[in-house]
Parts: structure tokens; C-alpha cells; sequence
């Protein structure tokens, strides 16, 4: 396989692909979605505390990757990472109660919605720290190899966050090494308020893979079937023993860097008219509607399942009680 | 007495990381030149032989991947051990320790625990300078979440890092430098030493002396020989462990001898010894006869020129006038 990025196209038509993946796939965008739908509501109406950062619009990308992984894989996420986590088989009533920093939550409340993890799941956590998950999957891989237990790392960042040194000596280490990681760059065009062409030194962050040695991919990230095909190809590869890759995925932040943001940096009518024409939700349902595969009433029916999923993980976390203060010390020390 | 041998402080860490990764193949060791070079000083040599490459792994140089993927393997349920080849250079990988490993266990409920070790040589050694002789335990054991200890002998160098290996907390094991080729008598028997619990090096009842790792035996030894020889009983203690703080053995060796002197090698200014000295203030004023002194390193980066290095080295005879002093 050669280092230089290439830009997959889907190959393979809709009309192939398994009707309970599409579905699974159209589901757990649809839970990403409304879930973080509800977060912003609750989090604007003071409920939620703290600071949230929205993946709307990047669905695709978390659940296409996702769906090549087993519940043995690894993930590291990030600040931006209810999407991970859910795509990766978390619990949507404990993910709630934690972002609403209660009890019942996956981290009984210590954590909040930047450090939510389900271990049970593969999930190692979300991070704080911009570029804080490199160096942690490229561990978790290591001690796949040592094992030879046949499971892989992923881990997700921005393209803000690949200009962290953690970046490049994670890469370094993952392809000196031959780690089963794979590394997905989410592009979403915004690191905070600054636009990524004037910090970044390349234009497709896939090209640095080269620095490394290994191959690097760019795909359509709003196009939840391109990045479901292209990572279904890097985990075959990095599952097979052939090292690390780099893939980066297209998309854009629809949503304000953390909600509550002004967004003074970019017009309204710019985010609108990605979310109109490029919306990964939006498109997938055309295509498969299209391609005859599902309906509409297919769809809606997924669709209403997990609205009610989402409305009774909302009642669980306000309804569930606060940690008490005598917790406080917990989980210090084993 | 149970059967001892005398060998090297490297010697007695090599025998550690021999007998626990003999019995649990989950730990494994990483670092910069220790396996083709055995550690620079020679503190791996033979494991490679015993463990092979894999589990004795030379890293690129890259201190925030090597304590980032210790991390990483054991949060996906390994039990790493990251050698940092001098404890300076864990200042590169600050978001790895302060962030990521010290708080995993905390920030995430308890869901996992991160049973790592981070071995760092730390310390004064003959004119190394300002960026390989710090002695950086004051900075960790301002972070919740982290071991830290300090070994000051064989025995105890063997102990600790087989407590800190088993131990399900990360761990940061500070061995000085000048410690390596000091010898010492260390048990035959299997034997665990605890981490957070002191040890009482010698018993008295005038004055007590808080120290640890080489500066123990260096300078906190003959402060105290000088001071039984002007009629000062003193009672020694070595903190082994600097986090969390064994406050109950220094409140209770104060409540003895009403008398505190602490002495560390690190700078004085923002030490350890400054905690150890607002502990007795809070909790054991009532004990004291004479105030709380502390002895530490000048405040200034360490020096090369040696003039200048034995400027900046603790004098027992120094700390000793300053000890008189209490009485
Ligand atoms: C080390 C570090 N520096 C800065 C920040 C503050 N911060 C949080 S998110 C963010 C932007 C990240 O951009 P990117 O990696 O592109 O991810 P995105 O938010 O676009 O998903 C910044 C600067 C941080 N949390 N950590």
C-alpha cells in the first residue's frame, strides 16, 4: 500500500450493502444526533453544567468507522465525544446521567461529558486535552501486539489536534513499531475559531502519513457509506499486522465550538448551507430511499425507536440523584 | 533475622522487575536505551535476556509517547513500566503524568484503574547540571491520584518497586542516581516494602529528622552521628514514600522528641520538607519546643562548575549549626 493519501470513492452500490447494517448505521446516527439534540436543549435551559462540544453534523464518520470494530476494540476519544461513545455501544442512560454530573453516570459523576468512558465497551475515555488520545491508543495497541490479542486502537482527533506534538510521536511510535492503531482525523474546518488553513501547515492532513511511512486516506466523512467502506479496507489492513494508517475524513463543525458559543468567526448562512446540502443524515437517507433499499417508513420507524430512547435517557439522568458529597474522596486511590 | 545478601541498589531493582515479571506476564518494561544498552545505568542488564525485546522494549526517543502508551497499555490491562532515563526529562511529558495518568482512575469513577510505574533517576551526581541532577518529587506529590517514593537503599529499592509493580495506582519511583552503586543488605526471602508507611531509621528522643533517598545517607546520617556526638538524641526517620505522606510516623516521632529538622536534596523553596513542616504546624504544634527548621538545596538551578556544584551541596556541618540552634 502506498503513503500517499488517496481520496476514496464508495465502490460499492447501496443497493449491496446488508439491510440491518444500513439500518444499524441510519440508527446510531439518529441516536448521536438526537441525543445531542436533547444535551443543547437542557444544557441552554441550565441544566446541564460545565462545557459541551457538539458532533452534530459528523455522524458519519464515528458510526462508520465504529461499525468495523467489535466490542474488543479499542477507542480513545476526545473532547468532542458523545459520538464515539455511543457509536461505540455505550449506554445512553448513563451517558446522560453523566453529562448531567449525576450519580448514575458512567463515572458516578467525577467526569462530565469531556471524560465520559465505558470500559466495558472498549471506550477508554474521552479527553480534555486536545491530543491527549494518541499516545494512550498507541498503548493500548501495544499491549494488543504484546498479547496478540488480535484487537485494534482506534483513535479519533481533530485537525486541530494534529498539529500536537502527541501526533507526531504517537504516528512515529504506532509505525516504528507496527501497532494495530487506527488513527481518523476528523477535519471538521474549525479548531475553536480558527479556520485550519491558517495554522496547518498541509492542506489534507492524510499527507503526513508519508512523514511516517504508512498509508494515509482521505474520504468523504458526511458520506457515512464511504467511511464505513474505506475503514472497513484500514482494519482489515492494520487487523492483518501491516502497522498503523492515517484516515482523514472530510467534514464540517455545524454546531458552535461548545454550546453557548457566539460564533462570531463564520455566517450563519455558511453552517446552513452545509447542514441543507451536506448533511450526512440528509444523505444517507436520499441515497438509500433512492436505491430502494429502505423507506421511508423504514427509516421512521427507526427513528421514532430511538427518539423514545433518547426521551427515556433524558428522564433517567433528571430523575437520577446527585453524587453526595461524601463521595469526594472515592476512586482517589484503589 | 531472616538471610541476607549484600549487593547493588541497581542490583536489587534488576531482581525486582526479574521476580515480577517472571510471575505476572502482564508487566513489561519500556524506555530509551534499555534494552540493547541495559539502562545507563546498567539497571536493565540481562533482562532482555531473560524477557526478550519485547517485553524489554527500546523506545524511540519520545518521553511523552514512552509515558502516554504505558498509559494506554494499562488502561487495556496491562502493568507497564516506563523508565524515563533521568527524572528531568518527565518534565516533557507533564500532560501524560499531571492529566492522563493521575487522574484516569478518578475522573472516570473508578470504571479502571492504571497500574503503571514510572522509574526516574533523579538527583545530584558529580557535575551533570542544571538538566540532569533535579530532584522534582515536590511537583508529584502535589498531584492527587499519584504514588510517589524514594527509596534510600538496596532493600528498600527492591521492596518499593515490587509494592509499586503490584500496586494498582500509578506510581512514581524517584531513584537517585548516586544511589545505583551503593550497596547494601537486602533479604533472600520474598519481602514487599509499603508503600506510604515511613521507616524509622534510628530511634531517639531529642530531635526528629525527616529525610529521604540519597540525601538520607549522604547528609541526614552524619547530621545526626555529629549530633549524638554533642549529646543530641536523635531519632531519624526516612519517609520513603512522599505521596501519600506517612503524617501519623512524624507526628508521633515529634510528639517524642518536640524537635523537627527536615532535610532533602531538592530545592527548599516549595519542597516537600515545606509540607512535612505545615503538617506538624497544623496538627502538632503543641508538640514543638523549638521551631520547625528545613534544609534543602539553594534556590537555583544546579550549577556546573564544581566550585559552584559544592556551593550548592548540602554541609552537614551547616545543617548541624543550624540544628544547635534549636536547642
Ligand atoms: C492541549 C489543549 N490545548 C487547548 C485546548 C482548548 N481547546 C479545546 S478544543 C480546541 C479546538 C480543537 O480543535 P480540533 O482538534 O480541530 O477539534 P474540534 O473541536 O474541531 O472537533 C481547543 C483549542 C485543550 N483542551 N487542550
Amino acid at each position: 500500500m502506498c503513503a500517499k493519501a488517496i481520496l476514496k470513492e464508495p465502490t460499492i452500490p447501496v443497493k449491496n450493502y446488508d439491510r440491518d447494517l444500513l439500518i444499524e448505521l441510519y440508527r446510531k446516527m439518529v441516536s448521536i444526533r438526537l441525543f445531542e439534540q436533547k444535551v443543547e436543549h437542557h444544557f441552554l435551559a441550565g441544566d446541564i453544567p460545565g462545557f459541551v462540544h457538539l458532533y452534530i453534523g459528523e455522524e458519519g464518520i464515528g458510526t462508520g468507522v465504529m461499525a468495523n470494530l467489535t466490542k474488543e476494540d479499542y477507542i480513545e476519544s476526545t473532547h468532542r465525544g458523545h459520538g464515539h461513545t455511543i457509536a461505540k455501544g455505550a449506554d445512553l442512560n448513563r451517558m446522560m446521567a453523566e453529562i448531567f454530573g449525576k450519580k448514575t453516570g458512567y463515572c458516578k459523576g467525577k467526569g462530565g461529558s469531556m471524560h465520559i468512558a465505558d470500559f466495558s465497551v472498549g471506550m477508554l475515555g474521552a479527553n480534555g486535552i486536545v491530543g491527549g488520545g494518541y499516545t494512550l491508543a498507541v498503548g493500548a495497541a501495544l499491549a494488543s501486539k504484546l498479547r496478540e490479542d488480535g484487537r485494534i486502537s482506534v483513535v479519533f482527533f481533530g485537525d486541530g489536534a494534529s498539529n500536537r506534538g502527541t501526533f507526531h510521536e504517537a504516528l512515529n511510535m504506532a509505525a516504528a513499531w507496527k501497532l494495530p492503531v487506527l488513527f481518523v482525523c476528523e477535519n471538521n474546518e474549525w479548531a475553536s475559531t480558527t479556520p485550519y488553513l491558517t495554522t496547518t501547515s498541509v492542506a489534507d492532513i492524510a499527507d503526513r502519513a508519508q512523514g511516517y511511512g504508512i498509508p494515509g486516506y482521505m474520504v468523504d466523512g458526511n458520506d457515512v457509506l464511504s467511511v464505513y467502506e474505506t475503514s472497513k479496507e484500514v482494519v482489515d489492513y492494520i487487523r492483518s499486522g501491516n502497522g498503523p494508517v492515517l484516515l482523514e475524513c472530510k467534514t464540517y463543525r455545524i454546531k458552535g465550538h461548545f454550546v453557548g458559543d457566539p460564533e462570531k468567526y463564520r455566517t450563519k448562512e455558511e453552517v446552513q448551507e452545509v447542514f441543507d446540502n451536506n448533511n450526512p443524515i440528509n444523505r444517507f437517507e436520499e441515497k438509500v430511499i433512492e436505491a430502494g433499499v429502505l423507506s421511508r417508513e423504514d427509516l421512521d420507524a427507526v427513528y421514532g425507536e430511538v427518539e423514545a430512547a433518547i426521551e427515556e435517557a433524558v428522564r433517567y439522568a433528571l430523575e437520577s440523584p446527585e453524587p453526595d458529597p461524601s463521595e469526594l474522596f472515592d476512586d482517589l486511590y484503589v | 533475622m531472616a538471610e541476607t545478601k549484600k549487593i547493588t541498589f541497581s542490583q536489587a531493582t534488576l531482581e525486582a522487575m526479574q521476580e515480577e515479571m517472571e510471575r505476572d506476564d502482564t508487566v513489561f518494561v519500556m524506555g530509551e536505551d534499555i534494552a540493547r544498552q541495559g539502562g545507563i545505568f546498567g539497571q536493565f542488564k540481562g533482562l532482555p535476556d531473560s524477557f526478550g525485546s519485547d517485553r524489554v522494549r527500546d523506545t524511540p526517543i519520545t518521553e511523552t509517547a514512552i509515558v502516554g502508551a504505558a498509559v494506554g497499555a494499562a488502561l487495556a490491562g496491562m502493568r507497564p513500566i516506563a523508565d524515563m532515563h533521568f527524572a528531568d526529562f518527565m518534565l516533557v511529558c507533564g500532560d501524560e503524568i499531571y492529566n492522563q495518568m493521575a487522574k484516569v482512575h478518578y475522573m472516570f469513577g473508578g470504571q479502571k484503574t492504571v497500574p503503571m510505574v514510572l522509574r526516574a533517576p533523579d538527583g545530584l551526581i558529580n557535575q551533570a547540571a542544571a538538566q540532569h541532577s533535579q530532584s522534582l518529587e515536590a511537583i508529584f506529590q502535589h498531584i492527587p491520584g499519584l504514588k510517589v517514593v524514594a527509596p534510600s537503599n538496596p532493600a528498600d529499592a527492591k521492596g518499593l518497586l515490587k509494592s509499586a509493580i503490584r500496586d494498582d495506582n500509578p506510581v512514581i519511583y524517584f531513584e537517585h542516581k548516586a544511589l545505583f552503586n551503593t550497596k547494601g543488605e537486602v533479604p533472600v526471602e520474598e519481602y514487599f516494602t509499603p508503600i506510604g508507611k515511613a521507616d524509622i531509621v534510628t530511634e531517639g528522643s531529642d530531635l526528629t529528622i525527616v529525610s529521604y533517598s540519597n540525601c538520607l545517607q549522604t547528609v541526614a546520617k552524619p547530621v545526626a552521628e555529629m549530633a549524638e556526638k554533642e549529646g543530641i538524641s536523635v531519632e531519624l526517620i526516612d519517609l520513603r514514600t512522599i505521596s501519600p505522606i506517612d503524617k501519623d510516623a512524624i507526628l508521633e516521632s515529634v510528639a517524642k522528641t518536640s524537635r523537627l529538622a527536615i532535610i532533602h536534596e531538592a530545592v527548599k523553596q516549595g519542597g516537600v520538607g515545606g509540607e512535612i513542616a505545615a503538617i506538624v504546624a497544623e496538627e502538632g504544634l503543641d508538640y514543638l519546643d523549638a521551631p520547625i527548621m528545613r534544609f534543602g538545596s539553594p534556590f537555583t538551578p544546579v550549577p556546573f562548575a564544581r566550585p559552584l556544584e559544592q556551593a550548592y551541596r548540602l554541609k552537614p556541618e551547616a545543617i548541624l549549626e543550624g540544628i544547635k540552634r534549636m536547642f
